[in-house]
């Protein structure tokens, strides 16, 4: 038996610990706060000064001199169609290290180091991969300044993003299910397309639109390898009125993106370009925004349908 | 042992086996015959080597690198040693059936599951997929349960019925030989009962070998029986045999719980 004295004693300590734990926990509430506030107010202070000049004319017009006429049409759509070749090319590639690293390589020293330098190569600076597409695509191959070379650049970027999403979804598969697709007498293909990619599709799509939304922001990269910052006029139409109807030429096209357009307008003098930049800067947020609360509702779809 | 002339009784031999996982010994010098159309269980405490020994059968080791074999098992009639390197695991597969411990049902529709096997093998027609998936749910006692609702996702069944689509799913495919790994370890007694069931009532079709950490139900299903310990088979027989009078002191030890 414990005497009274004793308890109190006991709950002497327990209060003084507990201290801490109210201590910690408004440490964090403070941390958490700061965040979340800073983000509030930056967001609701280009929601005032941007919301007023979203219109549609805004979204319909070029870049001009009187910051009332001025609009993001060339640099909406060049996000669109660089954003575009960006996820041509990063998804198939990256699935494709994906599935070849976590189902085919053999586990020995080389590819070791490939999988330690695939995860490093999401932490580096993303003027590094500018200078890279500098050097590679706009010379070196002569893809000059364009839509192809910018897409391109990207793709790098997020293809880090794109392996590693892979390789977690499909690592998510239980061992018991690839083992009964290969007791069936399935090849490791038929055990890939038939299993593993179709149930880890959820996860590899939502690492592409987290990689997109990254890329979407991206200015260093697209600046390093000369994308103009006042542009008006669109790249030639994909589709054609004569034969062959397809038309890749847009992909040679000058171009410029709309964390560029922002940046022109931001360091213009005159205040109302100031309000054009928080306007695209609110459609760019919002653009990431949707992509980001995509990604979300797959993964969110995934865990409901599929339960291990 | 039996000579290849008698080999009509038996389904597969297994000759001086042994196993490794890298440099660990986990199967040694195995000798044991399988009789065709009757059902082998292997017994013996955890990690004895009966699961590892049972994956063997279907070259489940292949998947993974470090493994090795020594030793044949010898599949009849055609007397073919399925431990050769040149043997491809894939073949050995379409002609080994195996049924696994927790269900594993592929997250598809239950007629998808039972066809993954028969579209494996390159059948395509709707009609020949139709009736040989009605013949493995049948004869895994689950047509009647689902026949309403061969389109509706696997994952709603119950551990029970997804178990026995595990089993139509490995019996599509006509196997020579099913093997099931403790089929039964994750299901409930009532689930158990009729997995029990189902398989005695298979044996007429398919040479079954079956791991088992149960005793009873060793006893209840099998008609041959092998006790393992440490990798090392240690007695071979009749069930009845192996559970009335084992030959073996540490067979007995175990079979009367004073030992695992």
């Amino acid at each position: 038996m414990r005497d009274v004295n004793n308890l109190n004693k006991l709950r002497k300590i327990i209060g003084r610990h507990k201290r801490w734990d109210l201590l910690f926990m408004i440490t964090g509430i403070i941390a958490l706060m700061i965040a979340i506030l800073t983000f509030i107010a930056l967001f609701s202070q280009m929601l005032i000064d941007g919301m007023p000049r979203l219109s549609w004319d805004f979204f319909t017009s070029f870049p001009s001199r009187r910051p009332e006429a001025a609009g993001i049409l060339s640099a909406w759509v060049g996000t669109t169609l660089v954003m575009l070749v960006t996820a041509v090319s990063a998804v198939p590639l990256g699935i494709g290290a994906g599935v070849y690293l976590e189902e085919y390589a053999p586990k020995n020293l080389f590819t070791e180091i490939i999988e330690i330098n695939v995860t490093n190569l999401a932490g580096v600076p993303s003027i590094i991969y500018g200078l890279l597409a500098l050097g590679l695509f706009v010379y070196q191959l002569g893809f000059g300044q364009s839509i192809l070379a910018a897409g391109l650049a990207l793709a790098l970027l997020i293809l880090p993003v794109v392996i590693v999403a892979t390789r977690e979804a499909i690592r998510a598969i239980p061992i018991a299910i690839r083992e009964g697709a290969y007791a069936l007498g399935a090849t490791k293909w038929q055990t890939v397309s038939d299993h593993l990619l179709p149930y880890s599709s959820a996860g590899i799509l939502t690492g592409i639109i987290i990689g997109l939304a990254r890329a979407i922001g991206e200015t260093a990269p697209i600046i390093t390898i000369g994308a103009l910052t006042f542009i008006a006029f669109l790249p030639p139409p994909p589709i054609t009125e004569e034969f062959p109807y397809i038309s890749f030429e847009w992909l040679t096209a000058p171009f410029t993106v709309m964390p560029i357009q922002m940046f022109n307008w931001v360091s213009r003098p005159e205040e109302a370009f100031q309000l054009n930049a928080a306007a695209a800067g609110l459609v760019l947020v919002v653009m990431t925004l949707t992509m980001n609360g995509l990604a979300i509702y797959l993964r969110y779809r995934m865990r409901k349908n599929i339960k291990w | 042992m039996q000579n290849s002339e008698e080999s009509n009784e038996y389904k597969s031999a297994v000759k001086n086996l042994s196993f490794y996982y890298g440099t660990f010994n986990a199967l040694k010098n195995i000798d044991m015959v399988l009789h065709d159309k009757k059902i082998t269980a292997l017994i013996g405490p955890s990690g004895c080597g009966k699961s590892t020994f049972l994956r063997c059968f279907n070259r489940m080791h292949d998947l993974y690198p470090g493994n090795r074999y020594e030793g044949d098992i010898i599949l009849y009639p055609d007397n073919v040693n399925i431990l050769q390197p040149k043997v491809d695991p894939i073949e050995v597969r379409m002609r080994i059936s195996m049924v696994f411990q927790k269900p594993n049902p592929f997250p598809k529709s239950i007629y998808e599951n039972v066809a993954y096997g028969l579209r494996v093998r390159g059948i395509k027609q709707r009609a020949i997929l139709d009736e040989k998936i009605e013949d493995a749910l049948r004869n895994a006692a689950l047509w009647d349960e689902v026949k309403d609702r061969l389109n509706d996702l696997a994952f709603n069944l119950s551990g029970g019925q997804q178990q026995r689509l595990c089993i139509a799913r490995a019996l599509a495919t006509d196997p020579e030989i099913l093997l099931f790994d403790e089929p039964t370890s994750a299901l409930d007694p009532i689930a158990t009962a009729s997995i029990e069931e189902l398989i005695a009532d298979l044996k007429d079709k398919v040479t079954i070998l079956i791991v088992t950490h149960n005793m009873q139900q060793a006893a209840r299903v099998s008609d041959y029986t092998a006790y393992m310990y440490l990798g090392e088979l240690i007695e071979f027989d009749e069930t009845d045999t192996i559970f009335i009078k084992p030959k073996n002191k540490q067979t007995e030890d175990y079979i009367t719980g004073r030992f695992g």
